[in-house]
């Protein structure tokens, strides 16, 4: 590298990694529309595929699943987190321990969490089923709607708080107002990271579902389907899944102007 | 606002990560040390049986294995990652920001799509095979799928995007001044490179690898799908404990022997972190 870095070697560099990153998942999206289904063989365009996820039964309860498991995760989340967030920047004193306890949930390896929360629940027998695994999501959740409403509350402007409230406002209409609105891309961003977060949560789920076949979410799904091999719904399915979480997630990171923690 | 009402505010999440986070978890460092009952139940006696078995010769061996791919799959994954990292830093300023989403976005979808992605590449009747019985080669092909090579692809593709993020930080906040000014003064490219521009770009590196090696360790679905059925890592030991074999406390004595392999690993990283801090503030 005389001269500074040799632009072929970076173009190289960059075509290397992005045909990694990139081949595996374009393969699928072809092959999902393909009529045979089978990669050895292109018999022509087609989105049957996707009609016969439409038709099959289990995949479709799953779905339904999934979607409680999320909607209901993610507004219990997102009010705790962000209250947990304005809590937090508000409070003058920086307490290692509390940024410890509001952090772990983002680095804690799912399968402690999962096993943790499994022994938990039997210890205290309570039956597991989906409100177990909704319980269970808002740990992490909570923590990631969290850290993007404190970084967008770091540069926001204190002063018209203190101005609200020495013009006579209570706590809590200042909060509902003036802090709220303020914050609420931002609101909207965690919920959507949370939201993108439990649809795609497969572990922590898979050991707080129980036993029985009716508390079974999507990724439960996908996953027992895959280790049967590969068919062309798996490849619909996992089509439709990876686009919805990368549109929730764009439209996330569009709201909120910045990086996503961990994402 | 007064110091007081922050309390309020927090405590909903607080006891809510209190009772669904901290108390588990430190139940599963207390079932650590308990017996484990005949039938697979859990004997309230005290036992240091179970951190004693982490470390019998048989499950040793999991965890040196597991270490040894994790480790493998992290090192792959930091000289990918810097080297995409370096050239998407030395691409126009302008393009950067759209590179660097493209490189990220893949780790944006489900993670189970982006391992079935690799089955359906590897598999006996995958791409690979198509394209290789294709270009006319009828002979056997090596096994791809359910290897250890393939967990490693998995874990390598699956964690690449961080890596790139982590790198690129502080390459991006590399003044090109200082290069220039090292090869004015004589210094050769590689030079440059060993004594300018990789210490600012430690930190990256370390939060890289600590991050793929910590998730890589303790993975249990790409093992399972790419590893095949026989194929035991560590999170599939604990899986097994707690879902199949039913014994409870040595499931926990593993985890917690996870975790201090975590804990230790992140205490490495912010040491390394602040030391180049410390470094890059004494010299200027």
């Amino acid at each position: 590298m005389h001269g500074g870095p040799d632009k072929r070697l970076m173009l190289l560099i960059l075509s290397v990694v992005f045909a990694f990153l990139y081949v595996p998942i374009s393969v699928l999206f072809a092959l999902s529309f393909n009529e045979g289904g089978l990669p050895t063989a292109w018999t022509g365009f087609s989105v049957k595929w996707y009609g016969e996820l439409a038709r099959n039964g289990e995949i479709m309860r799953a779905a339904f699943n999934t979607l409680v498991v999320a909607t209901v995760s993610t507004l219990l989340a997102t009010v705790l987190g962000t209250l947990l967030a304005v809590g937090v920047e508000i409070r003058r004193r920086k307490g290692r321990f509390l940024e410890t306890i509001i952090f772990a949930p983002m680095i804690i390896p799912d399968i402690v969490l999962a096993i943790a929360l499994l022994s938990f629940f039997s210890l205290l027998n309570v039956t597991l089923g989906l409100h177990t695994i909704i319980v269970s999501h808002v740990v992490f959740n909570l923590a990631f709607v969290c850290s993007v409403v404190r970084a967008r509350l770091k540069t926001f402007d204190w002063s018209i708080v203190e101005a609200s409230q020495d013009l006579g406002a209570s706590t809590v209409v200042t909060l509902w107002r003036v802090v709220l609105p303020g914050m609420l891309p931002a609101v909207i961003a965690g919920a959507l990271l949370a939201f993108t977060l439990s649809v795609d949560e497969f572990i922590i789920a898979f050991f707080t579902a129980g036993a029985g076949r009716e508390s079974i979410t999507l990724p439960m799904q996908i996953f027992a389907m895959i280790r049967f091999g590969v068919t062309p719904e798996i490849n619909a399915l996992a089509v439709i899944v990876m686009t919805v979480s990368v549109a929730a997630l764009a439209l996330s990171q569009r709201l909120n102007r910045g990086g996503l923690p961990g994402q | 606002m007064t110091d007081r009402k922050p309390l309020y505010l927090m405590s909903p999440a607080l006891a809510w990560l209190t009772g669904f986070m901290v108390i588990p978890c430190l139940l599963v460092l207390a079932l650590a040390f308990f017996r484990r009952g005949i039938y697979g139940g859990i004997e309230y006696t005290f036992t240091l049986e179970n951190i004693a078995l982490v470390f019998d010769p048989l499950y040793a061996r999991i965890f040196l294995k597991s270490a040894g791919i994790a480790g493998l799959a992290a090192v792959l994954a930091v000289i990918l990652g810097y080297a995409a990292a370096y050239a998407i830093a030395a691409m126009p300023r302008r393009r950067q920001p759209m590179l660097l989403f493209f490189a990220v976005l893949p780790f944006w979808s489900n993670y189970l799509v982006r391992t079935y992605a690799w089955i359906v590449l590897l598999n006996r009747e995958g791409l690979i095979a198509a394209v290789a019985h294709g270009l006319g080669y009828d002979g056997e092909l090596p096994k791809l799928l359910y290897t250890e090579s393939a967990v490693v692809v998995g874990l390598v593709y699956n964690y690449l995007p961080f890596v790139i993020l982590a790198c690129y930080a502080p390459l991006s906040r590399l003044n090109p001044e200082m290069s220039e000014a090292s090869r004015d003064l004589g210094a050769s490219g590689w030079t440059t490179f060993r004594r300018v521009v990789l210490p600012v770009t430690v930190p990256g590196i370390a939060t890289g690898f600590v991050f793929v090696f910590v998730l890589s360790i303790g993975n249990f679905v790409t093992p399972a799908l790419l590893g095949g059925g026989q194929f035991q890592m560590i999170g599939n030991l604990v899986y097994a404990q707690f879902l199949t074999a039913n014994d409870w406390p040595f499931g926990a004595a593993l985890s917690m022997v996870l975790i201090a392999i975590m804990m230790g690993l992140l205490t490495l990283q912010t040491f390394a972190t602040e030391r180049a801090s410390g470094a890059r503030r004494q010299e200027t």
